[in-house]
């Protein structure tokens, strides 16, 4: 499967490399539109001490372990995005006559090596946080444990706006609120956030176990939100269970595909 | 081969339901080279995309050497092969040398396997003057050879072929015309052909089958269809009472 996967990849890789200047500039782009995030936050702290209680490098390193995980599933699993418009130009049967896991092909499907900068971007600040924090190193086993456990959340979630796009086909932004939106969200702590938003994305969709319930067991903190201990560990139970959602609705849209006319 | 057992797909548009395809049973034995006719939404490619797992039926079953396509799809695909010629199904943007190559890693074909098929293929399609242009540059007719070498890689049992002729000059449609009578010949790959060229149709199948508003007008040999109607009609004439009613029995 990985073979697969990096076999199909390297071939969109090789024909995007015909354009070898695009390909450099979309990097650096990358780099320096991530950064801007990276940017509000410093701006903030400029005029701040404290961000609902957390400091600017604890700030950074939410964020940079959400942006990690983000982006990472932004360059191997976002293509899948895309189901919808190989549905209305009916260049989706083609996934479907291969002996390979039509979301396997998709996610690969004009695979983009040069996204490979804002994930560079976001290990950095991820790096420079944990460096400037002086993290308890008994906690630090979490950090990698969270970033996987959010891989598996945003690849999950963009499984799960492309299951609906079988049925919205007509709206496929619809879903980048979740995708995206779920980004924006988590490169803050969720207590700045109100209180009934921070229950639904713990409870419904478990956007909180990206990094912010993890993250306050690795930077050793109370939820100012008082929700109990147990909670930052359920990571990747929350990311097991909405994994396992997203892949029965995936095989609900390709059984209820409808293919187009001729 | 191919077997349909009261096989039916509909779809609902605006809230009611249009049968496709309904109550359709066929058996296509190994070996046969068949030709599925029908008019313009009657069904045809409803019924192939059920026969390779892209559609699911809503009634009935539908077995493809054996496997059910729409629960097996992607162990089916290792046996069988697929060309529309409405569309193709090789990367646009690539080579066609590198969507063979890619095609060698998605089915698993071993290295020795590929390129003697491949060597073949390009010879008996004439592929060597184009095998290195991206497949947008191609003509219709190159892009057609493509296609079908492509589905060949991995030597199927089966082929299936959606209109594989549309849109090509006479000298392109008697190569591929040629190609596929030696495959079948050959080979012994069982072959089922749609298409509106009645010229496919006389040159190729020993069997034909019409499709009508999703059900099974006629199914015999060529002879039979011709019997149909009275003595001196042309093919045309023959399919074009069977498409409008007249001569259904």
């Amino acid at each position: 499967m990985v073979s697969i996967y990096a076999r199909l990849a390297w071939t969109w890789t090789r024909a995007a490399a015909a354009y070898p200047g695009s390909f450099v500039l979309m990097i650096v782009l990358g780099f320096a539109t991530t950064a801007l995030d990276v940017a509000v936050i410093l701006v903030v702290f400029a005029n701040t001490t404290t961000l609902a209680g957390f400091s600017r490098d604890e700030v950074l390193f939410l964020y940079g372990t959400a942006s990690l995980a983000f982006t990472v599933c932004d360059m191997f699993v976002s293509n899948i995005d895309r189901v919808s418009q190989h549905i209305k130009a009916g260049t989706f049967d083609t996934f479907l006559i291969r002996p390979v896991s039509a979301w396997l092909q998709l996610c690969a499907d004009r695979f983009n090596a040069n996204r490979i900068g804002r994930v560079l971007q976001a290990g950095l600040v991820l790096g420079y946080a944990v460096a400037a924090l002086d993290l308890d190193w008994r906690r630090a086993w979490m950090i990698p444990v969270m970033v996987i456990t959010g891989i598996v959340i945003f690849s999950a979630l963009w499984t799960l706006a492309g299951a609906v796009q079988f049925v919205l086909t007509d709206a496929p932004e619809l879903v980048n609120a979740f995708t995206y939106g779920g980004h924006q969200l988590t490169q803050y702590p969720l207590s700045i956030y109100a209180r009934d938003l921070v229950r639904s994305v713990t409870y419904v969709l478990p956007l909180a176990f990206v990094n912010w319930q993890p993250g306050l067991y690795a930077l050793g903190r109370d939820d100012p939100l008082g929700t109990p201990e147990f909670m930052r560990f359920l990571g990747p139970a929350a990311a097991l269970a909405l994994a396992l959602a997203a892949a029965l609705a995936w095989r609900q849209g390709i059984r209820h595909y409808r293919s187009t006319g001729s | 081969m191919i077997e349909l057992d009261r096989a039916g797909r509909s779809f609902k548009v605006q809230r009611s339901l249009v049968h496709a395809v309904r109550d359709l049973s066929f058996t296509v034995s190994p070996g046969e080279f068949v030709g599925y006719l029908g008019p313009n939404g009657a069904g045809k490619s409803t019924t192939i995309k059920m026969l390779c797992g892209i559609l699911t039926p809503t009634s009935g079953t539908v077995r493809v050497a054996g496997l059910d396509p729409s629960r097996k799809r992607t162990t089916l695909a290792r046996r069988i092969g697929v060309v529309f010629g409405q569309r193709t199904t090789l990367w646009w943007d690539l080579p066609l040398a590198d969507s063979f190559e890619l095609i060698r890693h998605l089915y698993k074909v071993d290295r020795a396997a590929f390129r003697s098929r491949l060597a073949e293929l390009a010879d008996t399609l004439d592929l060597g003057a184009f095998i290195r242009t991206p497949v947008r540059q191609l003509s219709l007719g190159q892009r057609m050879r493509g296609d079908l070498a492509a589905a060949l890689l991995h030597a199927p049992d089966v082929l299936v072929l959606d209109e594989p002729t549309i849109g090509l000059d006479v000298v392109s449609k008697a190569g591929i015309r040629d190609f596929l009578k030696r495959l079948n010949a050959e080979r012994g790959t069982t072959v089922l052909l749609t298409t509106h060229d009645l010229g496919d149709i006389e040159r190729l199948c020993r069997r034909v089958m019409l499709i009508d508003h999703g059900s099974l007008a006629f199914d015999g040999t060529l002879g039979d269809l011709m019997a149909t109607a009275p003595d001196q009609s042309s093919i045309e004439d023959v399919v074009a009472r069977l498409y409008t009613g007249s001569g259904a029995t």
